[in-house]
């Protein structure tokens, strides 16, 4: 690969990029919110998506689980867990993604490990994804020295690869990754797993600010947001919307077995988290 | 120490690959730190204070060289000319602390204060409490809680070493959830702390530095047969779990005319549970490296399972895959019964215990030794001694033994 110039047209004309332009006319940053595709089961898995779009959720990220989700902290191994031996696996994952997107407009991105994508087939994980309705793709464990195959499948059949900025990042593999990078960047705010946490830590911001010159991609911090003062941090830092997972994988954890008690405690989170 | 590496030269994305396995499958957050350990490497390995450091501490502090040993009665037996490469004898029990020795003499060139380890059979665990508290560098070991029990002797030295020991009790509870779980330690404590990996797996640079740590085995194995029999060896046998000691003493002779076998664990048998990753894995991407593995066919990687904890991995280092392919070694599995079998088997003829994963090795020199001239060298690695497996032995045999 030879590195381009982050430009316009880096870009994605795609729908992530619609959702961004849409919350940046209206004055608002989005709401990113994650869960794991199948936790704890399909037909639960499917309402919590539901659920989580219907209270305001502005892209929607579905985890894949997978046996050694080593950027993951307890709660979403946990959840990995639940969802694997639940039954779910890669056939029902895009069949899961199908069912969701068949019910909403809201642009949807899955997370994933390299192994899953490495044994379906690159190329055909990403063609498989995009005709379930698939919008962007994170590969956890692909960094961008290992992501030729993979932005080219993603390019083949119209996905943004999205892509990992982090505190230890310098700023040379910050200006390649954004060259890469479409639809918004994965900014990591802490070294360390995922996991709510309830600090903004100074870093953070100041990471936010130094990607922010290198690129027009819209930013997005995650990992270990989980409280409404933390995502004030980042809106007012400039942040064009956050990333929450592990905050509601718990409602999941909590109230496992109950999937009505799921579905009101995510919705009810979600609102607090989107209250004006 | 030698930094030739096969295929690793160059600053391009090729210089991190075994052929086209291995590579830096981590998230982002440590390629900062495997690029700050991949300078700090080639620095103190054209550095001759840290090379002579390293080797005065192998010599005084770990007690090598080690012999090889000539085993007259397996020999007789066997019906060819057997040695013994003796790392059983190493302070701490197993070659394990070579790899020790030079990565925390690493950390410490680095300015790292903390080690982790992640350990199967505690072995490894085992050598890194060992050089932290002689280094003076403080140690955390993940464990899988089904190895802490399996192996709560090498819990209990660790901890008198003053190691912390971490029970991992997510995933299958042993080695492979014991590594992520570094990892994931290593992420969030990257700027003070080395990870100390144990075997030739993991991202680039990691499968290249235990390589060259651990081929100090090869080394002195290829000076001493020369001296003892004029000729290089005809074969040279070692048990594979993420494949250090195999490596160790295969690397200096990979250009060589000598057969090299790995011994993978093959459990219960190859249609049953097992640790035979280059046996009956595929490619796919697990801790870091693109290589063999056992996983099902969405991509979820499924448990091992092994007699010998040290064994009982999903994954295999990437050279090994590179080397599976070319067809320089060649990989065979023998069953946990078999492993069993060659354990009392050197023990009573020889009169040298041999850890439970060294014992695979011997088991499959038995298969082979048959078929061979007399003439024929052959040099089983005695990767460890099996002190730590005694409890293990005595509990499958009981009143038979």
């Amino acid at each position: 690969m030879t590195e381009q110039n982050a430009g316009e047209k880096k870009t994605s004309s795609g729908k992530i990029a619609a959702a961004f332009e849409k919350g940046k006319k209206e004055g608002r940053p989005l709401f990113i919110g994650f869960t794991v595709a199948g936790d704890p089961d399909y037909d639960t898995s499917r309402r919590i998506a539901r659920a989580m779009i219907e209270a305001g959720t502005d892209i929607l990220e579905l985890g894949v689980p997978f046996s050694d989700p080593v950027a993951d902290g307890p709660t979403i191994q946990l959840a990995d867990g639940r969802a694997i031996r639940s039954g779910m696996n890669t056939d029902r994952l895009f069949s899961l993604v199908t069912d969701i997107v068949r019910e909403s407009d809201v642009p949807l991105v899955l997370l994933v490990y390299a192994n899953m994508v490495y044994r379906r087939g690159i190329d055909r994980f990403y063609r498989e994804a995009a005709a379930a309705g698939v919008n962007g793709i994170l590969v956890a464990d692909v960094p961008v020295e290992e992501a030729a195959e993979y932005i080219a499948a993603a390019d083949a059949h119209g996905i943004d690869p999205i892509m990992m900025v982090t505190p230890t990042t310098s700023p040379d593999r910050i200006q390649k990754i954004v060259s890469y990078a479409r639809g918004f960047i994965y900014l990591v705010t802490v070294c360390g797993v995922t996991g709510a946490r309830d600090i903004v830590a100074p870093e953070s911001i100041a990471l936010l600010k130094t990607v922010r010159n290198h690129t027009n991609l819209p930013l997005a911090p995650g990992f270990g947001i989980s409280t409404r003062m933390q995502a004030d941090a980042y809106y007012s830092a400039g942040a064009d919307g956050v990333i929450v997972g592990s905050a509601i994988v718990q409602k999941v954890e909590e109230n496992i077995g109950d999937a009505d008690a799921i579905c009101s405690a995510v919705t009810a989170y979600i609102a607090g988290m989107k209250r004006k | 120490m030698t930094n030739t590496g096969t295929g690793n030269t160059g600053t391009s994305r090729e210089r991190t690959l075994f052929g086209q396995y291995g590579g830096q499958y981590v998230p982002e957050t440590l390629m900062a730190a495997l690029s700050e350990l991949e300078d700090a490497y080639l620095h103190a390995s054209n550095d001759p204070a840290f090379c002579a450091e390293l080797d005065l501490y192998l010599q005084e502090f770990a007690g090598r060289k080690t012999p090889l040993t000539y085993c007259p009665r397996v020999s007789a037996d066997l019906g060819c000319r057997v040695y013994l490469k003796r790392e059983d004898l190493l302070h701490s029990g197993a070659h394990k602390i070579n790899n020790a020795l030079g990565q925390a003499l690493l950390a410490r060139y680095m300015g790292k204060k903390r080690l982790i380890a992640e350990t199967g059979a505690g072995q490894h665990g085992v050598a890194t409490a060992i050089v932290g508290a002689a280094l003076n560098l403080s140690v955390d070991v993940f464990m899988g809680e089904t190895d802490c029990v399996r192996q709560a002797l090498n819990v209990a030295r660790m901890k008198m070493l003053g190691a912390r020991v971490i029970p991992v009790s997510c995933g299958t509870k042993t080695l492979k959830d014991a590594t992520n779980e570094a990892l994931r330690n290593w992420v969030a404590t990257v700027g003070h702390t080395h990870y100390l990996i144990g075997s030739v797996v993991g991202p680039y640079p990691f499968p290249r530095i235990v390589r060259d740590f651990q081929s100090v085995i090869g080394k002195e194995t290829r000076e001493q047969i020369l001296q003892k029999e004029g000729r290089l060896p005809d074969c040279i046998i070692a048990c594979v779990g993420g494949g250090s000691n195999a490596i160790g003493i295969f690397y200096p002779f990979l250009h060589d005319d000598v057969a090299l076998w790995g011994v993978e664990a093959g459990g219960e048998g190859l249609s049953a549970r097992h640790g035979a990753t280059l046996c009956k894995g595929t490619p796919g991407i697990l801790h870091g490296a693109f290589s063999y593995l056992l996983s099902d066919n969405y991509g979820q990687v499924t448990e091992s399972h092994s007699i010998s904890a040290g064994l009982d991995y999903p994954g295999v280092g990437p050279e090994h895959a590179m080397l599976k392919d070319a067809g320089r070694v060649r990989y065979e599995a023998v069953t946990d019964t078999e492993a069993l079998d060659a354990f009392l088997y050197l023990s009573r003829m020889e009169g040298i215990v041999p850890a439970l994963e060294s014992s695979h090795a011997i088991a499959y020199a038995r298969k082979l030794g048959p078929e061979l001239p007399e003439n024929h060298i052959m040099i089983i690695n005695l990767s460890g001694r099996g002190d730590k497996d005694v409890g293990t032995v005595m509990q499958i045999m009981g009143d038979r033994l």
